[in-house]
């Protein structure tokens, strides 16, 4: 590795948490926690894959099923919840990870249980029947209203106080940084809430929602289509909306939910984030469903649904479609048995990104298919336990805990669902690599090591937690590499995204990247989805969940 | 001569001095920030009167001519005593001073004038013994070291670890050492003639500033004596909460975060009226489970009943309970009631505790404090009351504290609702209690027809607030205290927290 390709303690700092940092000490271990891991996603296994490894292996053993499920994050378990919903058991499902649940997956430790990635759920609007069914099945959702609204059950309904902000040394209630806030400020804020409320009440000529969860039940009406064409930061622009605090705000969302910044979020799906959870004008943002573990809780019940069809530690790495005479064909390496393993099926459901695609189906750009536009971003999550709440000036620790000068996400108290409110707890503090994509590369952030992580964690929470040195126990970090699909300008509404999620022969897509934005939502529908297009050609669909658009 | 001195531990001297100078200054500075807010303005204004005060120092210093070595040493041990004291005396005078800026300002100013007075005094008598220019470099490059030293030691290490109070008195002592040492290294420049004086007033002022830092806790608890204008008879913080008893000459009193939970006058009124409805109602309950009320007091009532067999007291803070078992004025007050080997205290957080598995219990007496916060608040949701319902039989019956519905009737009839919300019976009633005013309480079952008691039997030769007409009148509701219409508190939206915060705030 060439020297020029580490950072030093000050750069790292100044990169990632702001330029109060520059002046930083050059070396400051002594304030490291006692201990904690580093782990990657398997980013040398896919990285090997990727780079043609796969030419030398041949499987010799081969096992023949019905359809093969490739990737079990969210939109692979789905399709084989699906599966066995429709009483179809013929199927096997392989990824290669050692634990299924992709970005939504959690960890437990020393009795506490938290997330490492996605972390609530909005509650689902009556349209999104998949998602109801699932919630309803996991006794989250306990009935549905006259109108096919779901109740959820209190337990799982964020509990309150959700949200505070730290800014200028104080924690505030709520999001929006309000303290000291001018006239001006207010109106900006008042006329885009009545923006967005206008979306949301707004139907298009089918009488679609124009943004609903999942976005496929939305509208696709030129008028929605045409947002796509501006980034966030130019819709702002236009409005005249230039309040530091509500650019603030919209800046916290955008990278809270698509880890970029507004310049270079499609206005589509900044305006999506805000609209598709308001059911109309009038209604408060739809409230949130979570967990201590966050959607980890999702990952183990479907885990638990098709436990005996996954295979974890199968690093896929070539799938060929069959013919009308020939079985389709899925090449894996089992890192358990370090032996290559093959599969034999009528279908496959593929339900990994899409960048991998090009590397692993054959023939995929022979097929006129392009994935290069699906671009991918890189996260930091970080889970900090301590011993004690950390002293506090203002508002009370909430679920969120967002700190305003810092470009972190902040952290979420794990215990809070638990409703305990003392004593030990585990902070999931957040960090994406919304900006800095040229101040320090994916191979940069690869080198770094355990003791550089959890420094830039430990500064960040210090500004708002002075005291924090003295209750860290413990901090484990993980690199998400490609961790979430960036819906940048153009990207959403574009013939590629729009393509991907059709059949090419016998594989279907399955996976959030379809939808151009990175939900739990939007990962489900696909995978059940997928799952019902194969139910049909197999002529066994017994009702399905999803409608497929036509258009 | 002086120069057999080493010269460094003079400039050691000009760090110190320096360094002091500077804590004094930013401890002024945060302090204001603590108590006025606003920390940009409180810092300007700090800075800027010190720096004048500096000034005012330094142009004093030319109308000294005599004696220069203990005038020296003079200004430092009064700088000890002013600057070690600034934050006892500012917190203090913060409690019960109306115009509290003056002090402030007057503090840094003294503060200022003589850390004014000591460089020019120090270089006056080192310039004997040096070269001009090396002398002023020199001084000038150790003040400024000690200026780093200052800012770079109080955010890391005082602020966080020793506080306030402590560095301020600490930073005295070291001021008050340098004094004190100078009678030593400046020994050939002073005369002979109260030497020994100026050495019993240095040790004097350590002393007293090494007495301070021990004492610093009761520092504040004097300051809270002064806040609620009685004696503190008990002072301690838990993780939970501080609790403070005080003594006046009615009786004493109980305090959770200056909060107000009982007045050993007229407790027996609450607590009479808490737990003998609920009891009653309940038939001869066996099992009771207590809520909160980790003083005791509701145990002793519940204890007068016969039929009982076993108490569980479920309260977060054995800080709590600690006092009700061993401080005697609280332990003749709840008549030694934890003691008794039919109850059984847990210190844990009820929240929880209701979620585990529990043999059911036949009456519940729930005694939390008023709905002030969010981690108190959880406690009154439709998802608590769900739970508790869990663990009680069928035909229990639970009696809440529920504020006062004169005072806070959205917060009352709140917590009714959302019993009711849970799928309780629920009566309202209420009593008078001096100290608390009108207070609200409640009874509620699992059952439909939840019987109000009329009849106290023996039971009111034990009694002395309540008789059957009295008990009867408890749920006769005034004009002024009926129902209203109210949002059910859940744990997605607290809006009770809401609604007490509107309600009661500016009144207590």
């Amino acid at each position: 590795m060439a020297e020029s390709e580490k950072l030093n303690r000050r750069q790292l700092l100044t990169v990632l948490l702001g330029s109060q940092f520059a002046h930083s000490v050059g070396c400051d271990m002594s304030k490291l926690p006692p201990v904690g891991e580093l782990e990657h996603t398997s980013f040398d296994i896919g990285h090997l894959l990727r780079d043609g490894v796969k030419k030398a292996i041949r499987p010799d053993v081969h096992e023949d099923v019905g359809v093969t499920i490739v990737g079990g994050g969210i939109a692979g378990l789905a399709a084989a919840w699906r599966f066995k919903r429709a009483g179809f058991n013929d199927f096997v499902l392989a990824e290669l990870e050692r634990q299924p649940g992709g970005t939504a997956r959690s960890g437990s430790r020393d009795g506490f249980k938290f997330p490492w990635g996605a972390h609530y759920i909005p509650v689902p609007m009556a349209e999104n029947h998949a998602l109801i069914e699932l919630l309803s099945e996991m006794q989250v959702i306990q009935a549905l209203t006259k109108g096919g609204q779901p109740q959820v059950s209190e337990e799982f309904l964020c509990r309150e106080p959700e949200e505070r902000v730290f800014s200028e040394g104080r924690w505030y209630e709520g999001l929006y940084p309000g303290h000291g806030a001018s006239q001006e400020d207010l109106r900006q804020l008042a006329a885009f809430r009545e923006e967005i409320d206008r979306w949301a009440e707004m139907r298009d000529a089918s009488g679609r929602r124009m943004f609903a969860i999942p976005m496929a039940t939305g509208s696709n009406d030129e008028s929605v289509r045409k947002l796509d064409k501006l980034s966030m930061e130019q819709w702002l622009d236009e409005r005249g909306w230039d309040s530091p605090r509500l650019r603030w705000l919209v800046d916290y969302s955008c990278r809270d939910d698509y880890g970029l910044s507004p310049d270079r979020v499609s206005a589509w799906a900044g305006v999506f984030y805000f609209a598709a959870r308001i059911a109309g004008m009038g209604n408060e943002s739809q409230e949130v469903i979570t967990w201590p573990e966050g959607n980890g809780r999702v990952v183990d019940y479907l885990r638990g649904v098709g436990d005996d069809k996954i295979r974890t530690g199968l690093a896929v790495f070539r799938v060929k479609a069959g013919t009308n005479t020939e079985s389709s064909q899925v090449a894996a390496f089992d890192t358990n048995t370090m032996k290559p393993i093959g599969f034999r099926s009528q279908q496959v459901v593929f339900a990994a990104p899409q960048m991998m695609a090009k590397y692993v189906i054959d023939g995929f750009s022979a097929s006129g298919r392009d994935s290069t536009a699906f671009r991918y971003g890189s996260w930091l999550v970080a889970n900090v336990h301590i011993k004690d709440r950390p002293e506090d000036s203002g508002f009370p620790m909430a679920w969120d805990n967002v700190i305003r000068e810092s470009r972190s996400l902040g952290y979420v108290t794990a215990t809070h669902q638990t409703g305990v409110d003392y004593g030990p707890t585990v902070l999931t503090w957040y960090y994406p690599f919304a900006d800095v994509d040229a101040a320090i590369t994916r191979k940069q952030m690869m080198n770094l090591k355990w003791a550089d992580w959890a420094d830039v964690v430990l500064s960040d929470l210090r500004r708002a937690h002075p005291d924090i040195d003295t209750l860290v126990t413990r901090v484990d970090v993980m690199c998400w590499g490609h961790a979430m699909i960036q819906p940048l300008p153009g990207f959403v509404w574009s013939p590629e995204r729009e393509q991907a999620s059709k059949p090419l022969g016998p594989i279907h897509f399955a996976g959030t990247d379809l939808s151009g934005v990175a939900l739990l939502e939007e990962a489900f529908f696909h995978g059940v989805r997928a799952a019902e297009e194969i139910l049909a050609v197999r002529g066994i669909l017994d009702q399905p969940l999803v409608e497929i658009r036509n258009d | 001569m002086l120069n057999r001195a080493p010269l460094f531990l003079l400039y050691l001297n000009v760090l110190a001095v320096a360094t002091c100078g500077l804590i004094y200054e930013l401890i002024a500075g945060t302090l204001a920030s603590y108590l006025l807010g606003d920390s940009v303005t409180q810092f300007s204004l700090v800075i800027g009167v010190y720096l004048s005060a500096l000034g005012v120092g330094a142009w004093f210093s030319q109308y000294l001519h005599q004696g220069l070595a203990r005038t020296f040493i003079e200004v430092e041990l009064a700088l000890a005593l002013v600057g070690g004291l600034s934050a006892p005396l500012l917190f203090v005078s913060f409690a019960f001073v109306q115009w509290f800026q003056l002090v402030l300002f007057g503090t840094v100013f003294v503060i200022g004038t003589l850390v004014g007075l000591e460089l020019p005094l120090l270089m006056r008598i080192l310039k004997e013994h040096l070269d001009f220019s090396d002398l002023v470099s020199r001084v000038l490059t150790f003040d400024y070291i000690g200026a780093l030293l200052a800012s770079l030691l109080f955010p890391v290490l005082l602020v966080p670890y020793l506080g306030l109070m402590r560095t301020s008195l600490v930073f005295g002592v070291l001021n008050a050492l340098v004094g004190l040492w100078g009678t030593y290294l400046l020994r050939p420049l002073l005369t002979k003639r109260g030497l020994a004086g100026l050495r019993g007033r240095a040790f004097l002022v350590v002393g007293l500033l090494v007495v301070g830092i021990i004492k610093a806790d009761t520092l504040t608890t004097w300051t809270e004596e002064i806040i609620l204008g009685k004696a503190v008879v008990h002072a301690k913080q838990t993780r939970f909460q501080r609790i403070v008893v005080t003594n006046n000459r009615q009786g004493f009193q109980l305090y959770l975060n200056g909060h107000l939970q009982f007045n050993s006058v007229d407790e027996y009124r609450y607590h009479e009226a808490l737990v003998h409805p609920a009891m009653m109602a309940a038939g001869t309950p066996k099992r009771v489970l207590v809520l909160g009320g980790g003083d005791g007091l509701a145990v002793r009532e519940i204890l007068k009943h016969d039929g009982v067999e076993s108490v569980t007291l479920v309260d977060i803070d054995p800080g709590m309970t600690e006092i009700a078992t061993q401080l005697p004025l609280v332990r003749d007050l709840n008549e030694d009631s934890l003691m008794d080997e039919k109850v059984t205290v847990i210190n844990t957080d009820a929240f929880v505790w209701v979620g585990q598995e529990h043999e059911p219990f036949d009456a519940v007496v729930i005694d939390f404090p008023d709905p002030g916060s969010y981690s108190v608040g959880k406690l009154y949701t439709t998802f608590f009351y769900r739970r508790l319902r869990q663990i009680i039989t069928a035909d229990a019956v639970v009696s809440i504290q529920c504020t006062s519905p004169l005072v806070a009737g959205q917060s009352y009839w709140c917590i009714l609702r959302t019993m009711e919300e849970a799928g309780f019976n629920v009566r309202p009633y209420c009593t008078a209690v001096p100290t608390f005013g009108v207070w609200g309480f409640a009874l509620a079952s699992p059952q439909g027809d939840l019987v109000v008691p009329m009849q106290l039997g023996k039971l009111e030769q034990e009694l002395s607030f309540l008789n059957d007409s009295m008990l009867a009148n408890l749920f006769e509701l005034p004009r002024d205290i009926q129902p209203i219409e109210t949002e059910i508190n859940q744990l997605n939206n607290q809006v009770l927290v809401r609604y007490y915060d509107e309600e009661w705030r500016g009144r207590e």
